[in-house]
């Protein structure tokens, strides 16, 4: 059912600053013959056009990188890695050395550890700052090439005098240019990568710095807050903005109640902070630690995903009747998803004109935190004004979501801070707790039930996922595992970054109390063909919206779902460092294994969300109330910059 | 028609995209066009041109930054460039230097209040034989006496007065 009719690429970088692979081995005979590549004296055949530092992992040598990163197109511009290479003479950064001839590399003789030495000392005689300081202490990749290279004093010197203002201004992402290396992974995650185009290098020489357009402030450019820039710098010139301060603050102040949500991706992530391999999930040791740092009740963020597809699925019936069946030419469709922050920033700025499309409903943590302060409150007995409202999430640009001036509706600021997994991972060590020891316990009960459809949202297709398996049972009445089996529909699934899926409707059962209220009956939908998309990472939603804009095949789609981050949440800007190709499967496997062990799920089946629609929002999925709390609206940004 | 000024300039830059083409590659002719037409490059600028080819508006500042060629801030209409390499260092630069500094009351960097001149350095302008060497716009000017920058000066100021008179009948015809 996926189509491989994706659009074409329409990446920037040029051809030869392209990431270079190795192809894998069974499309090796297209590409010829294999060259002999002798790397300290061991011998491999590679494919023409290996770099050498990848041939040099095949065999098993390592040789120290800084600029390079797995996600990134080559750049060769840190020269940390350069070896020697017979022939030639000069020495040879080996991330930019395409082997394309039999060659005999050398990675560690004299000459080169002594270039690699000075190379090193002159990146830190332009590094401002103490480590201990530092954000990054302990994780920081030019801490560890000093260490590695015994550098124990400062041969060209160390700035004394940070050359620099911090730039503080937006709520997301703080940029210290002091600690910059120049080493340009956040400008070609930035521009290749993402596809926003925030950051560039200006100026030149000694000069050069990185910088937004005119240097301006990053709150007053384009930035989406995704953080993905955060997670591939390999020191502490980009960070998130911290506010584990106030969180403490909150936590020692007995007049304060304070209530934590936490989203599925960190805790898929988190054991990473805590010397574990990448792809375990802590869920519940989490819940376990964050009670013992004081937080007063941990709930699941999950729970208001169950009620994020909930709404958006009943958006998206009532879009596809308007304009199915009562040929209303004024809605808008494809309906995008909007649970990014990062994504609803991007088209705010690149595609105001779509703005229409996006749903309407909150982001779960939007959603909870609403939640929090009135259904919560009230069934407590807790004024709204005592509770502090901490998300535990993948992101940083949920930090920049929850300081939007339209998310109060419930009378206070919805959700108070939100953190990252990093900063939680700092909170928990803080408080002398190891994590993988603790022992397991469950979510509070207020909101304690979610399934596993919450669980999924944190990798790309999940959302789309959640949704199907929601709208499949709900029109045909059937359950989902009559058509995929075990509920896991493998189509939105994976790592590809456009996803395109056409899912025929054969029979249609009766309408479900929950959405009787809206349509009186689905025939209208018998023998249709749902058609939805799904991409990760800004710069293959651009794809689609250029496609969408042309008119092509993603026009044509009912629901598209749209993550700012490469592989979706799990990728996330505020995910521990480092975050690579393989980390990310990893932890997407962690994600889709928790979901197989939930007993519900499917997002309607939720005990708890069926007495609240019961209870408390008593007019049903997008009714007056849920509007009211659930629902919000978007700001059209535009590009340019006055 | 009325035109208000993003949408003059919006159209000036499409009608250098006809002439350069609209890829990446048209960056540099299309931004050396407007800085000759308007002395410098305006944010706007930068942001029209972007978005005719398609690449970011942080790009092009990234490319006007490197290019001492290429400006943010309007310069002067005489942009004179004394070469301060070593062989026009021997043959006396410094004095022509203080000799421009003086005429024009400015110092290097600075643009007189007018807006005509502005006095900038260059490193090599090729011209080691001959020196001291000083570039004004597109005009190599060698052997500069510090008795020749009066003339020279002078000189500039006139043609920009005959350039200023022609326009001025220009109007009135």
């Amino acid at each position: 059912m996926v189509s491989d009719n994706v659009p074409q690429d329409v990446g920037r970088a040029p051809r030869s600053q392209q990431r270079q692979t190795v192809a894998p081995p069974q499309n090796l005979e297209s590409l010829g013959a294999r060259v002999l590549c002798t790397i300290d004296g061991k011998e491999v055949r590679v494919p023409v056009g290996t770099t050498i530092l990848a041939a040099a992992r095949e065999l098993g040598i390592r040789i120290p990188t800084l600029c390079n990163h797995d996600d990134l197109c080559v750049a060769g511009v840190c020269r940390v890695c350069v070896v020697e290479v017979e022939g030639q003479r000069t020495l040879q950064a080996a991330c930019a050395y395409p082997v394309t001839q039999p060659t005999k590399v050398w990675t560690h003789t004299r000459k080169v550890r002594q270039a690699r030495r000075h190379i090193i000392d002159l990146l830190l005689a332009d590094h401002y700052g103490e480590c201990y300081a530092c954000s990054r202490n302990n994780n920081c990749e030019l801490q560890s090439l000093a260490k590695e290279y015994g550098v124990d004093f400062f041969r060209f010197g160390h700035p004394e005098k940070p050359r620099y203002e911090i730039d503080r201004s937006s709520h997301s992402v703080v940029r210290d240019m002091n600690k910059c290396v120049l080493c340009r992974r956040c400008i070609r995650t930035c521009i290749d990568l993402q596809e926003v185009g925030v950051l560039e290098a200006i100026h030149r020489g000694h000069d050069t710095k990185v910088a937004t357009f005119l240097d301006k402030p990053l709150a007053q450019v384009v930035c989406i807050n995704c953080g993905q820039c955060i997670n591939r710098c390999p020191t502490g010139a980009l960070r998130a903005n911290d506010p584990t301060d106030d969180v403490w603050a909150a936590i020692d102040d007995p007049t304060k109640h304070v209530v934590m949500q936490t989203a599925p991706s960190p805790r898929a992530a988190i054991g990473e902070c805590f010397g574990q391999p990448a792809g375990k999930a802590f869920t519940f040791e989490l819940n376990t630690a964050l009670r013992h740092c004081g937080f007063d009740k941990v709930f699941d963020t999950n729970f208001t995903a169950d009620l994020t597809i909930i709404e958006e699925g009943t958006e998206l019936i009532i879009r596809l009747y308007k304009a199915l069946v009562q040929k209303d030419k004024s809605v808008a469709l494809p309906q995008f998803t909007s649970c990014s922050p990062g994504w609803v920033k991007y088209i705010e700025h690149f595609y105001p004109q779509y703005l229409p499309n996006v749903s309407s409903a909150k982001s779960p943590q939007q959603m909870f935190g609403a939640l929090i302060k009135t259904y919560y409150a009230k069934l407590q007995g807790i004024d709204p004004k005592n509770i502090v409202s901490v998300a535990l999430m993948p992101c940083s640009a949920k930090k920049f979501e929850c300081n939007r001036p339209e998310m109060c509706d419930s009378g206070y600021k919805d959700v108070d801070y939100g953190l990252t997994t990093r900063e939680l991972g700092k909170m928990i060590s803080e408080a002398g707790i190891d994590l993988p020891a603790m022992p397991k316990s469950d979510f509070d009960d207020v909101f304690g039930t979610a399934t596993g459809s919450g669980v999924i949202f944190g990798a790309t297709g999940g959302v789309m996922e959640s949704a199907l398996r929601c709208v499949i049972e709900l029109v045909t009445g059937k359950k989902v595992e009559n058509f995929y089996e075990h509920a896991e529909i493998l189509p939105v699934r994976g790592f590809e970054g456009v996803r395109y899926v056409e899912i025929p409707i054969t029979a249609v059962g009766p309408v479900p109390d929950l959405v009787k209220h809206l349509v009186p009956d689905w025939n209208w939908l018998k023998g249709a063909t749902l058609k939805v998309g799904v991409c990760h990472g800004t710069a293959n939603a651009k794809k689609v919206m250029e496609d969408i804009k042309a008119g092509g095949k993603f026009s044509e789609c009912h629901f598209i779902e749209f993550m700012a981050c490469p592989g979706g949440c799990l990728g996330g800007g505020g995910q521990p460092i480092p975050t690579t190709p393989a980390i990310r499967a990893a932890r997407a496997k962690a994600i889709y294994s928790e979901d197989r062990a939930y007993t519900v799920r499917k997002s309607h089946e939720n005990p708890v969300i069926q007495h609240i629609y019961k209870e408390f929002l008593t007019d049903g999925p997008c009714g007056h109330v849920s509007h009211k709390l659930l629902h919000t609206h978007y700001t059209a940004r535009g590009k340019y910059i006055p | 028609m009325l035109h208000t000024e993003p949408e003059r300039l919006t159209q000036e830059i499409r009608s250098l995209g006809e002439r350069f083409g609209k890829d990446r590659a048209a960056l540099i002719p299309t931004l050396q066009e407007i800085q000759r037409r308007y002395r410098g490059i305006s944010p706007l600028a930068m942001q029209i041109v972007a978005d005719m080819l398609d690449i970011h508006p942080v790009e092009v500042d990234s490319v006007v930054s490197f290019y001492s060629f290429l400006d943010a801030k309007p310069k002067g209409r005489y942009v004179i460039r004394l070469c301060r390499t070593i062989s026009c260092d021997m043959q006396g630069k410094e004095r022509v230097a203080r000799q421009l500094e003086n005429d024009l009351g400015i110092t290097f960097g600075q643009t007189t209040a007018d807006g005509n001149f502005t006095l900038e350095w260059a490193n090599c302008l090729g011209m080691c034989d001959q020196g001291p060497a000083l570039l004004i716009n597109e005009k190599v000017y060698t052997r500069v006496t510090p008795e020749a920058v009066h003339g020279i000066l002078e000189e500039c100021r006139q043609a920009f007065g005959l350039h200023a008179l022609q326009a001025e009948q220009e109007h009135a015809a």
